[in-house]
């Protein structure tokens, strides 16, 4: 038996045009290379939803202006909207984003990952757990739990 | 003591590498650093190890800290914390595999003499009363044990604490008498006491917002040294000061009231603070900075009851864990990171 998907018919968008983006000719190997918005909206955009053959920018749960830098301060906020208001996956969701920045950026950087206000029923439990980096940490132990979280990152190597 | 502003810093000693992921505690080995004994301490980590580091032996001022032991092998998860009983003879370890392991030095060896189980889920913070006889343990499923001591290394459950309403972040007995704390996800400090006629424990105060309390998880709490203050920190950027009447605490229990907060310091989450015996409160933050704080002495009606001394910018390379002051040599401090590294300091006048 199949069971019931959570949001059974999502709509699906189209994707922002992919950039090319040039290899800088004269880097400098230790200088500290600033990171902006676009860069990071490539290291999550193709991060497949945990219910849908779609990714996250397909349906529409992240774009290029929900990710906030500022570069200089080394912070980061993400901010996501799930398809549905009582979308059970919204912890998933959040904890791939998470675990892709921490994989993609350099430590420096502190990053908050939260539900868009207004579009979820439980979003203040969401966010304190999504930021409770104890909570990360052990959720990441559990190996049922990084296996869904690898198969929804899996895209966003390619 | 005193201090005086602006000629003050905090100098690192050394940084202590060999941890392969965050260390997230450690623990001042109470019977070290005294009497020409070298000091040691435990650090805990996230790559399932505890580490054992010891400073160079004295009249070698010149040497290094090092790694004296890796416990490794035993615990199957991260080692979230640990902490010396009183003696310095034994180590607990609690770890999110849901254990709790004893460990014994033996020789130069450190061997694991038990396992305690019990706990559902990932253990968050272990805790020796002062006299050694009970273990405080705390874990995600959102209840406190408490263990009483038994000879020959044997661990019996004497009570399990249910009131928290989500995972309990850390457990502390507090200095003197056998009154124990534990602060948690639900925002709340708890003070739980043995009920002396039935041997029963249970909770005689909740610390929560109603009560001047904190708006976020509560990380860690930690006493002065004569035992009537406490100091809190949380998920919601604050630090707060609470305080007992020292005499009726120390004959039992009295009741805890909210006493300052000192807010607009830090900018993440402060996840450490601890008490030194002189006096000086540090905290170790989500900011990778260590701040240290004393009580104000200059007199003024209106003025501030604390104030900050001295802000270590960049202390780490990342988040700050843990800090911890020696418990003799009451200026030197310990921090662990997620940068995988323990550093020592010496809180010191600028020469």
């Amino acid at each position: 038996m199949v069971s019931a998907l959570i949001n059974a018919n999502p709509v699906v968008y189209e994707t922002k045009e992919r950039r090319v983006r040039s290899a800088p000719s004269d880097v400098d190997e230790y200088g500290i290379e600033p990171i902006n918005q676009e860069e990071i909206f490539d290291h999550v955009r193709d991060i497949k939803d945990p219910e849908h053959p779609y990714s996250l920018e397909e349906l529409k749960v992240i774009t290029e202006d929900s990710i906030e830098v500022d570069d200089k301060r080394n912070y980061v906020r993400v901010t996501f909207t799930p398809t549905v208001e009582h979308c059970s996956m919204a912890t998933v969701i959040g904890l791939c984003l998470r675990v892709k920045l921490i994989r993609s950026l350099p430590s420096r950087y502190k990053v908050d990952i939260r539900v868009a206000p207004g579009t979820h029923a439980t979003e203040a439990a969401v966010n304190k757990q999504l930021n409770d980096k104890e909570r990360v940490a052990a959720a990441l132990e559990n190996p049922n739990l990084l296996s869904m979280v690898d198969e929804c990152l899996a895209p966003s190597y390619a | 003591m005193e201090f005086i502003d602006g000629n003050l810093q905090l100098k690192e000693i050394q940084k202590l590498e060999g941890h392969t992921d965050r260390v997230w505690s450690l623990a001042w080995n109470p019977a070290t650093g005294v009497a020409g004994i070298p000091a040691m301490l435990a650090s805990c980590s996230g790559d399932k190890t505890v580490r054992i580091w010891q400073q160079p032996s004295s009249g070698q001022s010149s040497g290094s800290w090092e790694c004296k032991a890796v416990l490794e092998e035993t615990h199957t998860r991260t080692v979230r914390s640990c902490a010396w009983s009183p003696s310095g003879k034994l180590l607990a370890t609690g770890s999110f595999d849901a254990t709790i392991g004893i460990w014994e030095q033996i020789g130069n060896d450190f061997e694991c003499v038990a396992t305690l189980e019990g706990h559902e889920n990932e253990v968050k913070s272990v805790s020796w009363n002062s006299s050694g006889s009970l273990l405080a343990t705390c874990s995600r499923d959102k209840s406190v044990w408490i263990w009483e001591v038994l000879p020959g290394n044997e661990f019996e459950c004497v009570s399990v604490l249910q009131g928290h309403t989500q995972d309990v972040k850390m457990v502390q007995w507090h200095p003197f008498v056998d009154v124990l704390f534990s602060c948690s996800y639900d925002n709340t400090v708890k003070v739980w006491a043995e009920d002396g006629d039935s041997d029963d424990w249970h909770c005689v105060q909740t610390l929560g917002e109603a009560n001047n309390g904190h708006s976020s998880t509560v990380w860690a709490l930690s006493f002065n040294s004569t035992g009537d203050k406490m100091a809190t920190c949380s998920d919601d950027l604050t630090l707060k000061i609470w305080e007992t009447d020292r005499h009726a605490m120390n004959e039992g229990c009295a009741p805890w009231r909210h006493c300052c907060t000192l807010a607009g310091y830090h900018d993440r989450t402060i996840f450490s603070v601890h008490w030194s015996r002189d006096g000086v409160i540090a905290t170790g933050a989500a900011d990778d900075a260590i701040r240290l704080f004393v009580e104000n002495t200059d007199g003024s009606v209106d003025g501030p009851l604390y104030k900050m001394l001295l802000k270590k910018e960049k202390a780490h390379n990342m988040d700050v864990n843990s800090v911890q002051w020696n418990n003799t040599e009451t200026r030197l401090l310990a921090s662990t990171s997620d940068d995988a590294t323990v550093k020592i300091w010496e809180f010191a006048s600028v020469p």
